[in-house]
């Protein structure tokens, strides 16, 4: 059952994929495939109260729903529930939009569905994409999403970043470099006909290591793209019953037409 | 049994009902696998108006709450995210059979005499269902809803003179609005399945009153009966041979649907589109606008058709004509035989060419046209889109399909129809 | 068409039956999460969650109200000498010993509560749905000189005594319900949830 349930995981993946194919130039490192891990899961769901839900809100997630995930009433009330105290609540947050328009130009969006906008991929780099800007309002930029209006809010974690460009005469060997960065990297062509390959690279270091900044990030997708659909593991493990169900059905009623049928002539 | 079934038909012609429109309705008996998809868009009729009661009770058409009462039902109400998979997988899936239908009437010639009738209460669906799906997809009030119904009604106000007037009668508002998502949840939810059913009724009384075609073309009632059964010769009861087997399809049909509601609800972005996730905004228009998939075909000749004399109508009088046109089919074609079996090569190509060039559209209508390129400077279309000329050129294969018809389908050699079906 | 007498009756009547019988257990498996999906759903069950109360801000002799599932809910700090009142109301209650089930049990006992002071209940007047006021003065001039404290429904002038029991001879048929409740602490009261077994 479970090796089932991982068939249909990747599959979803790749159709996740399709979904969202990205940006032409633009070369994303795959998010950890860690969708079954359910610690990965918890240590998600605390990182996301603690650091997302002070700005950004899951107002369609209950608190209670972080059953699924394995978590306690008692850890959830305990560890994870600091702006209400009822545990069916969703996950609001205190800013007033108003406030955030002034201080971000646009509202930060409610990230209850982002997952399911943006797909696990475009997240994972996108929180590994931020660099150094000092012309942009923030200071700060992105590769996966150019003049984000949000700044780099995890930066004592992981660092300062710096953008690194450089130039190729032609695009092979752009793409070559690209693919030699092993992660997030960017080949654009320029003014004058040749190719330049962006990547990011490290500037001053954070309180975590890149290793464990990524695995952090990728906790944070986990539980995001969870969140975006808690109902995905039930629905997944139901549907083989479903399908079983149907495939003796099928079996019976076939085998009811047939004895019917062969009466023809 | 018998004796309370004999109280009610003295009073309602319930056995007379039953016995004529499906237990002692004649049908030929060589049916094969093209025809299941008659059955199986009745079974999705039922299964969109049944989940959509559902789904209407926890819904909320208002734009300030439309989008979070679709995330509502999909995690607070119990089994909602089943209920919404099946409407949003049965809207998608209600066209795939519906084109596949219609396919088999096109292949086999159901559309000729005497199954006209038929044929026009079918394309009436078929445009019922388009107006049907159209408002439906406004509903979840997402980015790709809003945006889509902004394109589409924008349409209307091309109309040179009433255009712009039309659109905001439309509307009932100057933009996609509160408004326009109330009526629109009136349409679809009430009066557009209204019309749905009612037309189907007539579709099947106006198909059971001609009786069937089928895959030979072979009316079965102008055949010789058989002296044992009183039956024609190739016909026999739907009950219970057809409902046995229409059984069967359903029940294959379950498990493609079950497959797709349980493992890939967004099927890859068609069915489910990812910016459909983002809240309305109508401030801000999403990069790329494309309808959901069973349009882009008639989107993609929209795109096509280049605008001139200072209006853009042209594309969307294209646009229309290119679903109306099926209406004229029954009066297109002259072959002397209905069937796809006995017609000639002539025929088959021009099928062919209008399958692909519906197929290659309809993927043109899902991508931005310059998926392909620009062709080179030299080129006499020096610049142009290449997706935008094959488009043109596609749209000119699919009307020739139609317009070219009278002549083809006399021209063509075909090989005489039989006076039997083929069996087995 | 021919050849019905070699139909093998058995074996199509297993076949009608099985196909029959696991049709229908498919046409049940869908019916569940239709019927289902009808009750409650996660946003009603998180507005109907029980609620906590702090009750030492409650003056002695007064009353509070706090909504428990969209309804009122009565929280009564009785002083001794309304609890004084009780046994004298028993001859002119209808249901003195509380036998009909309008409480758990382990409020059926003469104050109506868990612990004798603090009345817990449901606002709700058992006669035709009106929110009772609360009348804990003795002998006013609307309600008589018999009057010593308790609920009067302005509706239809039904009433009750300050454990909620309703009088002889009114309209309401029965005692105010008093919902389930548990002490968290010594001042904090859960409204919605029984007590933990000990």
């Amino acid at each position: 059952m479970k090796k089932l349930a991982m068939i249909a995981c990747a599959v979803l993946a790749f159709a996740g994929f399709a979904a969202h194919a990205q940006e032409a130039g633009l070369r994303m490192a795959p998010a950890p495939d860690n969708r079954l891990d359910v610690a990965s899961l918890q240590r998600g769901a605390r990182d996301f109260v603690n650091y997302c839900l002070t700005c950004h809100s899951a107002q369609y997630m209950r608190y209670n729903r972080l059953a699924d995930i394995g978590l306690t009433p008692g850890q959830i009330t305990g560890n994870l529930m600091f702006a209400t105290s009822k545990i069916g609540d969703t996950m609001t947050v205190a800013m007033r939009e108003d406030d955030a328009k002034a201080w971000f130009g646009a509202p930060p969006p409610d990230l209850s569905v982002e997952a399911r906008v943006r797909g696990r991929d475009w997240l994972y780099n996108y929180l590994l994409g931020f660099y150094r800007d000092d012309k942009s309002a923030t200071g700060w930029n992105n590769l996966v999403f150019p003049n984000v209006g949000m700044p780099n809010v995890l930066w004592q974690l992981s660092g300062t970043g710096k953008r690194i460009e450089r130039e190729f005469d032609d695009e092979g060997s752009a793409e070559a470099a690209a693919i030699a960065v092993k992660g997030l990297a960017m080949v654009e062509p320029t003014k004058d006909h040749k190719y330049m390959m962006v990547s990011i690279g490290p500037d001053t270091p954070g309180t975590m290591t890149r290793t464990q900044y990524e695995a952090f990030v990728g906790d944070l997708v986990n539980y995001l793209d969870y969140m975006s659909e808690p109902v995905r593991d039930e629905r997944i493990h139901l549907g083989i019953i479903v399908l079983a169900f149907l495939g003796v059905l099928f079996a019976l009623a076939y085998a009811l037409k047939r004895d019917y049928w062969k009466a023809l002539h | 049994m018998s004796k309370f079934m004999t109280w009610v038909d003295e009073r309602f012609p319930l056995t007379a009902l039953w016995e004529s429109q499906w237990g002692k309705y004649i049908a030929p008996k060589n049916f094969n696998f093209w025809y299941f998809f008659g059955s199986l868009a009745a079974f999705i009729l039922v299964l969109q108006i049944v989940t959509g009661i559902w789904l209407a009770m926890d819904y909320k058409p208002d734009a300030a709450k439309a989008f979070g009462s679709i995330e509502y039902i999909m995690r607070d109400v119990h089994w909602g995210w089943l209920i919404r998979y099946m409407h949003s997988t049965g809207a998608s899936m209600f066209f795939v059979v519906v084109y596949l239908h219609m396919f088999r009437g096109l292949i086999y010639g159901s559309y000729r005499k005497p199954r006209e009738l038929t044929w026009l209460f079918g394309c009436v669906i078929y445009l019922a269902l388009m107006a049907e799906a159209f408002f439906g997809y406004l509903l979840p009030w997402g980015q790709m809803s809003y945006w889509g119904a902004q394109v589409i009604v924008n349409l209307f106000s091309t109309i040179p003179g009433i255009g712009e007037g039309l659109a905001v009668w439309i509307r009932g508002d100057y933009t996609i609005s509160d408004v326009t998502l109330n009526r629109f949840f009136a349409f679809h939810v009430a009066a557009l399945p209204l019309v749905l059913v009612a037309l189907v009724v007539m579709h099947l009384m106006a198909l059971h009153e001609t009786g069937s075609n089928n895959p030979d073309g072979v009316e079965i009632k102008k055949q010789p009966k058989d002296p044992k059964t009183g039956l024609p010769l190739d016909g026999i009861y739907s009950h219970p041979y057809y409902t046995v087997k229409d059984i069967v399809g359903v029940i294959g049909f379950l498990i493609v649907f079950s497959a797709i509601v349980f493992f890939l609800p967004n099927m890859g972005g068609f069915f489910l589109e990812a910016n459909n996730f983002i809240p309305a905004d109508p401030l801000k228009t999403p990069q790329e606008i494309a309808p959901v998939w069973y349009f882009t075909p008639y989107y993609a000749m929209l795109r096509a058709v280049p605008s001139f004399l200072e209006t853009q109508v042209w594309g969307v009088i294209v646009m229309a004509c290119a679903v109306l046109i099926f209406f004229a089919l029954p009066w297109l074609d002259r072959a002397p035989v209905k069937s796809i079996r006995y017609r000639g090569r002539l025929y088959k190509g021009f099928l062919i060419a209008f399958i692909v060039s519906f197929l290659i559209l309809g993927y043109l209508g899902t991508v931005p046209v310059t998926v392909w390129g620009q062709f080179a400077d030299a080129f006499p279309f020096h610049g142009a889109d290449r997706a935008t000329v094959v488009s043109r050129v596609l749209t000119v294969v699919y009307f020739a399909f139609f317009l070219l018809m009278p002549w083809y389908s006399v021209r063509d050699k075909t090989r005489p129809q039989p006076d039997r079906v083929r069996w087995p | 068409m021919s050849a019905d007498a070699a139909v093998n009756t058995g074996k199509r009547r297993f076949l009608i039956g099985a196909t029959s019988v696991v049709g229908g257990i498919g046409v049940i498996g869908v019916a569940i999460p239709f019927v289902a999906s009808l009750s409650p759903s996660e946003a009603a069950r998180a507005a109907g969650a029980p609620v906590e109360i702090d009750i030492s801000k409650i003056e002695s002799g007064m009353m509070i109200t706090v909504a428990w599932r969209g309804k009122p809910i009565f929280v009564v700090n009785r002083t001794d000498a309304m609890l004084a009142t009780l046994p004298k109301m028993d001859s002119r209650v209808a249901d003195p010993k509380s036998e009909v089930p309008h409480q758990p049990e382990y409020c059926k006992n003469e104050n109506r509560s868990s612990k004798p002071n603090l009345w817990v209940g449901i606002g709700i007047c058992t006669h035709l749905g009106c929110t009772p006021t609360f009348r804990p003065e003795v002998a006013p001039a609307d309600l008589g000189p018999d009057w010593l404290g308790g609920f009067f429904c302005p509706c239809h002038q039904s009433k009750y005594d300050l454990a909620g029991r309703v009088f002889k001879g009114v309209p309401a048929p029965t005692n105010l319900y008093v919902p389930p409740y548990r002490y968290a602490s010594d001042t904090r009261v859960v409204v919605g949830e029984d007590p933990k077994q000990a």
